[in-house]
């Protein structure tokens, strides 16, 4: 990287009102220094008790995601260590621009799964406020929790405090993985 | 039997149940990424405690913010109650949230409309 590259960054992250970001495996620690992060920023920019909250709860359910489903298990022993840690690698970034905050995340993704998550993205932007919070009852109440704990409502949850639609895309990187990219506005 | 009293820490609640006035009270955030480990305790006690409960079990949720990985658990919690309820112990709750704060609001109509107990909304000022 050269060194005026290092400017240009610095200016990118300006423009784009970059309050934080992160690429790397997302563990359990890393979660709570964010966190802790994010709330001091907040406090100190002054954000409604409203705004603080809804934030705060599309960031650990978003982080949550990519600690949770970030799975290589089935590539250990036959793809080499650093292809696995950058497969367990998650990148997000935190923004505010004038009047919402966006949260924006990536990671590598099996295409199976690619496929399912899609389906589901586009079944929730499909909803009203009504329908996705009839969705997410039905499903807390009929849904299985996982032995992670994870109980299939996150994206419900994200859509439902956000307010607005998910936006979303998968990249093709090779025939075996896509790249996820999802932005969540928070106004 | 033992109370149980578990402090809150920064992604999980604190849990104080006294089982001889059958007060039960949830408070903080409830955040852990695997909560099914962090709430096996307090269904074990509750367990426990339904073999001979006191008359009236009061139960207090008082929760700034919760995951959705903690929104199953007690959601599973609020069944096992309902499981004791009308077997020597009338059960009710109280779904505590701070004014304007419309996600808590709806997160307890949400279980209101799932759970057969009686549930009661309160708003505060602040939790």
């Amino acid at each position: 990287m050269e060194l005026s590259s290092i400017y240009d960054l610095y200016k990118t992250m300006e423009q784009e009102n970059i309050l934080l970001s992160f690429k790397g495996v997302v563990t359990s620690d890393l979660l709570t220094s964010v966190l802790q992060i994010m709330e001091s920023k907040m406090n100190y920019m002054e954000e409604s008790p409203k705004t603080k909250k809804k934030v705060f709860n599309v960031l650990v359910e978003c982080l949550q995601n990519l600690y949770h489903h970030i799975d290589v298990d089935a590539a250990e022993g036959t793809v080499p260590q650093r292809e696995i840690i950058e497969a367990k690698s998650a990148l997000f970034i935190i923004a505010k621009e004038e009047e919402s905050f966006q949260i924006r995340t990536g990671n590598y993704i099996d295409k199976e799964s690619a496929q399912d998550l899609a389906d589901k993205l586009e079944k929730i932007n499909g909803m009203d406020k009504e329908e996705l919070k009839l969705y997410y009852q039905e499903v807390l109440n009929n849904g299985n929790q996982s032995s992670k704990g994870t109980a299939g409502l996150g994206m419900i949850d994200i859509a439902r405090k956000s307010g607005n639609k998910l936006e979303y895309k998968f990249l093709e990187v090779n025939e075996y993985t896509h790249f996820f990219c999802l932005n969540v506005k928070i106004d | 039997m033992e109370n149980l009293n578990l402090e809150g820490s920064a992604k999980t609640p604190s849990i104080t149940f006294i089982a001889s006035e059958g007060k039960l009270e949830l408070k903080g955030r409830s955040i852990p990424e695997n909560s099914v480990e962090f709430y096996k305790p307090l269904n074990d006690w509750i367990d426990s405690y339904g073999k001979s409960p006191f008359s009236e079990t009061t139960v207090d949720i008082k929760l700034e913010y919760f995951n959705t990985s903690s929104s199953k658990c007690i959601l599973d919690l609020f069944k096992k109650l309902e499981g004791i309820n009308g077997k020597g112990t009338a059960v009710k709750v109280n779904w505590y949230f701070e004014e304007d704060d419309e996600d808590m609001e709806e997160a307890g109509e949400d279980y209101q409309a799932i759970i057969s107990l009686p549930f009661k909304m309160i708003e505060v000022e602040e939790i």
